[in-house]
């Protein structure tokens, strides 16, 4: 499908990285207010389907091979899966929050409420992170997909 | 009484969807039906969690009210994350469809060989 | 790392491998096909050996728990215990189930180095059918009901992808969607039964929740639901609709693994009703004159009701097929049908077994029990064969339609003799396991009630009837000139059909052995219900 006119893609290039930002906020805090990694990923991809709707999937699927982005999908999947064969090997139990309440690395220790930082739960935002990254990626292909496949003329993928 | 809405709210979107999945032909019609369906249940694990006169389940640093529990929160965070995959994979089944057929009646996909 | 280490960490281990391979996958595919799919063998072989490893210790020293991302399964603060963390509860069942899973898994991934070689995207298709295993086998292992349903959706979303692999035919992407729309509103059905539960007990672990249910109304629709939900994912008439088509138009190696997830949701059924509900299940729902109507006697007479238009659906249905795969997906159906035949005697007569309790399970409901679950193997493995067979026909001939097909018999020997073998057992003649499982249905419903071992027993003879009229008109007969330069199945799908032959054969000869061994702790662990809650909570209970 083609774009929409200069002032739709003027206003969605100013808009685009507040909401990054926030995407990234709601992610980045996810143990310590609601949100985490599917919320905060959920929010990014939103604002990345603004751009598509504006710039137009022609456009769009010229500009980001569709190959990239799923090597950063599985990056974000094989992110989470070794977080927990980490617990396994470091703390004895699978999936097991090693970086909490020990000694090597002290800076992971603060808990409790009222400290709102972004190293008080231990493995908790690493976890997030992960999930986050692979849930942007994943929600936008999908909809890149979906838009290149129901072009006018067409609409082979691949 | 008036605390017992939602749940009239929840079999009424139940019933809904239900219907919508049996008897509608158009296949976009039936997806819509499932997400109503999905709707309901999630609809139905907040309403279980509340107590009254809470407050959300975030520790801050001021008074102490009780607490609506967070166990179902997470557990419906969960289903729809689950019903987003679901709806995304049963749309791009459609598409397909449309191309090959170059119809989104139910029965007369059912009705085609090949 | 000593072997205590590996057997003490392999239930996670058992779930946690297959996922880490189908994410790593697609960067390994990029290296080329060839170690991409030795890679994939590896993996399910290292599963496969995980699961013998947990099964024999299981069943020779008792139930296993694991408990994510802490030490003990239980919390005590001041005195009162509270588990509130996930875990995997491995009994005798669990690793019966585990086995089979297993089996159907290495079989189907040997099976598809041939089959699906010349089709593109199967760097996907890998990381699909790893997302399937894994799926099944949390599934399979798990202690928790929330954790139960999430890798039921994860079983359903990879299982309908994979059946809708073949995107250019019209029918499969038709099947995928059928499959899609009632599996998910069967998912939907057990969160909510889910939900029910948690507001009453505040409480999502099985062994918990066992302990502290009581049968009110609110429990009885969760029965309700959990037992229909279950139900349509597992294909008992009248949900049976999606059965032959997601069956048929998949291609053989899913239908291999489609099958281990269909006798996952009977496990699922086995785990509700007698663990779950156990100290209910004979509880008197009505006095009328003297006899009291138990709940066991009303469950019981209507999943066996179900069982029988099961049975006669399935086998009538399948007599009037022309296409190979669609008639032994509905001989399939048939043979679901039988499981719950056995599973209903046993819900009826469910008062003989825990008499004077302790578990007598030398008389009639035992024998059922023992019948039903040996006949899930063994239904998985018939059925498998079959398909497998089919598959390979298909990728000789290009052919499914069985008015095409005919002579086949000279140019595909090995071909023919599997076919005959999984003919027998399907049937349940001897010397093949199929008859040491029917054997003991027949014996034991029976004594609940004559009629029904009668229809049982007719359509079982029916069932052969069908697939010899199968073998007659596909493999015999004059050879027909289109068939000139067929040539024999490749090596590894005749390497996977060989596998699953060996061990039908060995279970039919030896069916005292397997029954001592395998099937008997597998009956007894599912009876005995309070074990199953005092592990884990640590003999306390409040």
């Amino acid at each position: 499908m083609s774009g929409m006119s200069k002032i739709v893609k003027t206003i969605s290039n100013i808009i685009f990285p507040f909401i990054t930002i926030f995407g990234l906020y709601v992610i980045a805090h996810g143990h310590l207010t609601p949100g985490g990694g599917f919320q905060g990923g959920a929010i990014v991809a939103s604002g990345c389907a603004m751009i598509l709707v504006a710039y137009g999937s022609l456009w769009t699927m010229d500009k980001i091979k569709e190959k990239q982005l799923s090597i950063l999908e599985s990056l974000g999947a094989i992110g989470f899966i070794g977080v927990a064969f980490l617990g396994l090997i470091f703390g004895l139990v699978f999936f097991k929050n090693f970086l909490v309440n020990q000694d090597t690395i002290p800076i992971f220790n603060e808990i409790g409420k009222g400290l709102s930082n972004i190293n008080t739960a231990g493995v908790l935002p690493l976890m997030n992170f992960a999930v986050g990254l692979k849930v942007i990626v994943g929600l936008f292909v999908i909809v890149l997909v979906m838009a290149y496949a129901t072009r006018p003329n067409g609409g082979e993928i691949e | 009484m008036i605390y017992n809405i939602p749940y009239f709210a929840v079999v009424a979107l139940i019933l809904v969807g239900l219907y919508a999945v049996i008897f509608k032909r158009n296949l976009i019609k039936i997806v819509i039906g499932i997400s109503l369906i999905e709707s309901g249940v999630n609809l139905f694990l907040i309403t279980l969690a509340y107590r009254q006169d809470s407050t959300a389940p975030i520790y801050h640093g001021s008074g102490s009210r009780i607490m609506s529990l967070p166990v179902p929160h997470a557990l419906t965070l969960t289903s729809i994350v689950i019903g987003v995959a679901v709806t995304a994979l049963m749309l791009s089944l459609i598409i397909h469809l449309y191309r090959h057929y170059g119809t989104l009646d139910a029965r007369k996909i059912a009705e085609e060989e090949e | 790392m000593n072997l205590e280490t590996v057997i003490t960490h392999s239930p996670a281990l058992i779930v946690a491998v297959p996922l880490l391979g189908a994410f790593l996958t697609p960067f390994i595919g990029k290296i080329s096909d060839k170690v991409r799919n030795v890679f994939v063998i590896l993996t399910v072989g290292l599963t496969f050996f995980l699961v013998y490893l947990l099964a024999s210790d299981v069943f020779a020293n008792g139930i296993r728990i694991y408990v994510f991302g802490g030490d003990s399964s239980v919390i005590v603060s001041g005195e009162s215990t509270f588990a509130i963390r996930i875990l995997f509860e491995v009994d005798g069942m669990n690793a019966f189930m585990a086995i089979i899973a297993s089996i159907l898994a290495i079989a189907s991934v040997i099976y598809s180095w041939a089959y699906m070689k010349e089709n593109t995207g199967l760097d996907k298709f890998y990381t699909l059918i790893l997302l399937l295993i894994a799926g099944m086998f949390g599934m399979i292992l798990t202690g928790d009901l929330f954790n139960f349903f999430v890798f039921l959706e994860i079983t359903s979303i990879a299982s309908c992808a994979l059946i809708a692999f073949w995107t250019n035919k019209g029918k499969s992407v038709d099947a995928g969607f059928k499959y899609i729309v009632i599996s998910s509103i069967g998912a939907l059905f057990v969160l909510f039964a889910i939900g029910i539960l948690y507001s009453q007990y505040n409480a999502l672990n099985m062994a918990v929740l066992a302990n502290s249910i009581q049968y009110t109304f609110l429990d009885k629709i969760a029965l309700g639901l959990l037992v229909a939900g279950l139900a349509m994912k597992a294909g008992i008439v009248p949900m049976h609709m999606w059965l032959p088509d997601a069956y048929g138009k998949a291609p053989s190696t899913v239908t291999l693994i489609l099958i281990g997830a269909t006798q996952t949701s009977i496990y699922g059924v086995l785990r509700v009703t007698f663990t779950l509900y156990g100290n209910q299940l004979t509880s008197t729902l009505k006095q009328i004159g003297n006899t009291s109507v138990t709940m066991n006697w009303i469950l019981g007479i209507i999943i066996v009701a179900l069982a029988l238009i099961t049975i006669v659906i399935g086998v009538l249905m399948a007599l009037k097929q022309t296409d190979f795969k669609r008639m032994i997906a509905f001989a399939a159906v048939g043979e679901i049908g039988y499981i719950f035949l056995a599973i209903g005697s046993v819900i009826i007569s469910y008062g003989q077994i825990i008499a004077n309790g302790n578990m007598d399970l030398t008389g009639p409901a035992g024998m059922a029990l023992q019948g039903g679950i040996f006949h899930i193997i063994n239904d998985a493995l018939d059925i498998g064969l079959l398909f497998l067979v089919a598959g390979a026909i298909y990728y000789s001939t290009k052919q499914t339609s069985l008015n095409e097909m005919g002579g086949l018999a000279r140019n595909m020997k090995y071909t023919t003799v599997f076919f005959i073998i999984g003919l027998l057992a399907v049937a349940g003649m001897p010397p093949m396991n199929g008859f040491a499982s029917k054997l003991l249905i027949y014996q034991s419903t029976y004594l609940v009630n004559p009629i029904i071992a009668i229809v049982a027993i007719v359509f079982s003879i029916l069932l052969l009837a069908v697939f010899v009229k199968v073998f007659h008109s596909a493999f015999l007969g004059p050879k027909l000139q289109k068939f000139k330069d067929v040539k024999e199945a490749p090596k590894s799908m005749l390497i996977a059909m060989g596998v699953i032959t060996f061990i039908i054969i060995v279970f039919g000869l030896f069916p005292n052995l397997v029954v001592e061994n395998i099937i008997q702790p597998a009956a007894k662990a599912i009876i005995d219900h309070s074990s199953y809650i005092t592990t884990v909570m640590g003999g306390v209970l409040p």
